[in-house]
Formats: C-alpha cells, structure tokens, sequence
C-alpha cells in the first residue's frame, strides 16, 4: 500500500460539481414554488369527466411536495449505506402516502435506477466502483429482474411484503455478526475472477492508503446474484441491501468497493426492472419526477460525504436503515401495522 | 493529477462513466423541464393535476381503465401531453445503461477481450429485451 499525495481534487472539479448542484437547488425551490404561487391551471382535457375529490384536506400538489423532500432525504443516506432509495423508499412512500402500493413500485424502482445513475459517474471514476466486478454480476442479475418483475406483479402484494421484510432482517443479521467486512481477508483469488480479472485498486480517502484488492467465491456470488436480481423485480426495489453482503462477506470485495460498485450496479440491474413496471403502466409522473428528482440531487450530496466516510460507519448506517425498512415491510406483510 | 486519478480505473471504466454523465444530466434536465410544463400547465395534461387525488390511490390497471392510461410504448402517442411528457426524460434514464454498453464495446473488442464482449452484448440484449414491452405481466 502506498501513500497518495494529497489535494488530487481539481478546483474546477468543485466549481462545476457545486454550480450543478446550485442549478438541481434553484429547480427544486422553482418547483416548490409552483404551486404555491398558483400557477400550476390545470387544463382538462376533451372527453375527461372529473370524479369527486378525495384529498383529505391536502391540496394535490401537497403530497408530491412532501414526496420530493423525502426523497432528497433518502437519496443522502441510501448512497452513504450502499443501497438503492427504493429499498427505503416503497416502505416508507407506501406506507404513509395515499399512493396505491402498483405506482410506489414502479416509482420506486425509478428512485434507485435514478440515484445510482445520479452516483454511478463518480463512483466509477474515484476507481471505488469497478466495472469488471459489476458486468458479469449485472448481467445475471438484471436477467433475473425481469423474472422477478414479472412474478412480483402477479403475486398477492401482502405476500411479497412478507418476503420482503424477513430476506431483509436475515441480511440484517447476517450483517451484525460479521467479524470481518471492511477488508475482508482474500488469500487467493478463485480461478474465475483471475480469468476474467476481476481486481483492482483504489485510494481509501479514509486511511490515505491505496488499497488492492480481489476476490474470491466468483461463481457462488453469480449464483447469489440471480436470487438477488430475482427480489429485485418482484419486490419493486433496489438491490443494494442485498449486492453489498454478497460482494463484501461472500465474495471478499472491501466494503467501500461493494458499496460503490452495488451503487453503480442498480443503474444496470433496475433498468431491466424498471422497464417491466413502465410498461404496464406502473408509474404515474406526479409521483414519480418529485421522487426523481429528490433522490437524484440527495445521491449527489451523498456522494461527496461517501468519499471521506468511515467504512465502519457506513456499514452502521446500512444496518440501522436495513433493520427499519424490513421491520415495516414485515409488520404490513402480516396486517400487524398497516 | 490526471494519470494519477486514471491509474485507480480503466478506459472503458472511464468512457462509461463519461456517458452515464451525459445521459444522467440529460434525461435530469428533461425530466425537471417536462415537469416544469407539466405543473405549469403549459402542456395540457392527460389527466388534469388536480384531479390526480381521485386517481392515484387505484391500481395500474383500474387507473389506466378510468382514465384510458396507455399501456408499453403507448404513450409515445401522448407525448405531448404534460403528464406523458415526463415520460421523455424516464426513458433517456432507462435506456442510457444500454448505450453505455454500445459505447464501450470497441474499446473491449480492440483489446480482444472475448469474455467481456460476450458479457456486454448480452447484457444489451436483455435490457432492449425489457423495454422492448413484449414481456407481459400483471394480476
């Protein structure tokens, strides 16, 4: 391991990346203001025959607004714990918002293919995330996802709830009682990964040493990946909190390379996904762009965090955000908590 | 500074993730624009926005049964409607996976790299296979 000198960020670098984000800042303020200063007229359309609202008190654009700060909120932390917003996002937008569950679904599966392209370019050229580790898992997994799409649509949603929240809380635990997660100890790479060289390196901004690293388990963590991409498309959510175990505690990646390259996985992973809910007329716009667009710009915030964040503190973050999210999907699988 | 930041990736890495930021900033930019003229009322939409409460406690198919919704690649037709107009930049975001993989395919074939070839074709074909709306699901 060698050091790296320090100050490699370029001030331009930071001039851009701060301008983009003061633009995504001004376009959600226009956004917010929209409704507000009353110039959101809606125009029906010819033939449109108009049912009785049902707003509970709560004017339309109410909910879509407190959608898109939300989401800006779980597009911080969903990057920062290495999992797609819509493990977090289909509980939490589910549960409490007047949304049917087929719409928080399809919006969700958007949320984490948006925040995983939102971090996917950097991640990617930090050398955190790494393409020949995410291809061959990719293409099992987003194969899979179609599957899963499928079946997850056709299946009783209180069942896929269910499932959902007790796979969560397993990875919950296997998380909790594993010793060894930040670097986990390769000693030989498996013949698979040597063949198709999957191993690299990358400067840990935490430690100011660059770390190499391989793994090992190649063809197990192909196999674990159908499963995962499987859940993926039936649960209607990301599959970070499922890609980050496999890549750290099966396969041996450190656990910022598994973080990073889960992260840039689901923009591949949720694309076959999401296409499936897109066409069967799954996602609705007003509940989608405000989730879109919270995430994304939350994603940007919290890749600039996720650079000088301890190992050990993400992996606190991922198990914390896992163990809530699968406590709710279990609880409104039974009927306990609705 | 610049072969120090490339030495940690590899160049089909970093044309990757070259598109993948264009693509992203695209499809973003789209998407706020559309929902701009949507909420503004400047593009006439499908469904009028305060009527949407009324909606979007429904299910897919009962939303799209009383609001005649499109199904697939349907609202292409109504692409100049404020809410289906949104679906421009959800589909550059859902598409540009795929030509990330177009991209860097001749940067594997020139070095020969047989298995991540075969990977990456593959992979193409299983995302146009998803957005193509030939698969078909539903209760």
């Amino acid at each position: 391991m060698r050091e790296r000198p320090p100050g490699s960020g370029s001030p331009a670098d930071g001039r851009k990346s701060r301008g983009g984000l003061v633009v995504g800042l001004i376009a959600l303020v226009v956004l917010l203001a929209l409704p507000v200063l009353g110039l959101a007229e809606p125009n029906p359309p010819e033939g449109y025959v108009a049912i009785p609202k049902e707003t509970g008190g709560m004017p339309w654009w109410g909910w879509p607004l407190v959608l898109l700060v939300v989401c800006f909120v779980l597009g911080i932390v969903a990057v920062l714990g290495g999992v797609g917003g819509g493990v977090l996002f289909v509980p939490i937008v589910g549960g409490f918002f007047p949304f049917h569950l087929d719409f928080v679904r399809g919006a969700g599966l958007l949320v984490a293919l948006a925040g995983a392209l939102a971090a996917g370019p950097g991640l990617l050229r930090s050398g955190m995330a790494n393409l020949r580790l995410a291809m061959p898992l990719a293409l099992i997994a987003s194969a899979a996802a179609i599957v899963g799409a499928m079946m997850g649509l056709a299946l009783p949603t209180n069942v896929v709830q269910t499932a959902l929240g007790l796979t969560i809380l397993g990875i919950v635990v296997l998380m909790w009682m594993a010793k060894k997660s930040e670097f986990p100890e390769v000693r030989q790479a498996d013949r698979l990964s040597t063949a198709l060289h999957i191993n690299g390196i990358y400067f840990d901004a935490g430690s100011r040493q660059e770390i190499d690293w391989k793994v090992h388990r190649t063809p197990q963590g192909l196999l674990m990946f159908i499963a995962i991409g499987i859940m993926a498309g039936m649960f209607g959510l990301g599959a970070g909190w499922a890609n980050v175990p496999v890549l750290n505690l099966l396969m041996g990646a450190p656990l910022k390379v598994s973080v990073a390259t889960s992260k840039f996985m689901l923009s591949i992973v949720d694309t076959s996904a999401a296409w499936v809910y897109i066409n069967q007329g799954a996602v609705l716009a007003m509940i989608t762009v405000p989730s879109l667009i919270g995430i994304m710009l939350g994603s940007l915030v919290g890749v600039r965090l996720l650079k000088v964040a301890k190992a050990s503190m993400v992996r606190k973050i991922v198990i914390i955000m896992l163990t809530l999210a699968g406590s709710r999907a279990l609880l409104k699988g039974l009927g306990i908590w609705n | 500074m610049e072969t120090e930041k490339k030495s940690y990736t590899t160049e089909e890495q970093l044309v990757y993730a070259d598109w993948l930021d264009r693509g992203m900033k695209l499809g973003f930019v789209m998407l706020v624009v559309s929902f701009l003229l949507y909420v503004f009322g400047v593009m006439t939409p499908h469904v009028p926005v305060d009527e949407l409460p009324n909606y979007w406690h429904l299910s897919a198919a009962e939303y799209a049964a009383a609001t005649g919704a499109p199904h697939g690649w349907g609202w292409l037709a109504h692409a100049l409607q404020g809410d289906y107009a949104n679906f421009i930049g959800i589909a550059v975001l859902s598409l540009v996976t795929i030509l990330c993989y177009l991209i860097i395919l001749p940067i594997l074939l020139r070095r020969k790299d047989t298995p991540f070839v075969v990977i990456a074709v593959l992979e193409v074909l299983v995302l146009v296979l998803a957005a193509s709306g030939i698969l078909a699901a539903g209760h």
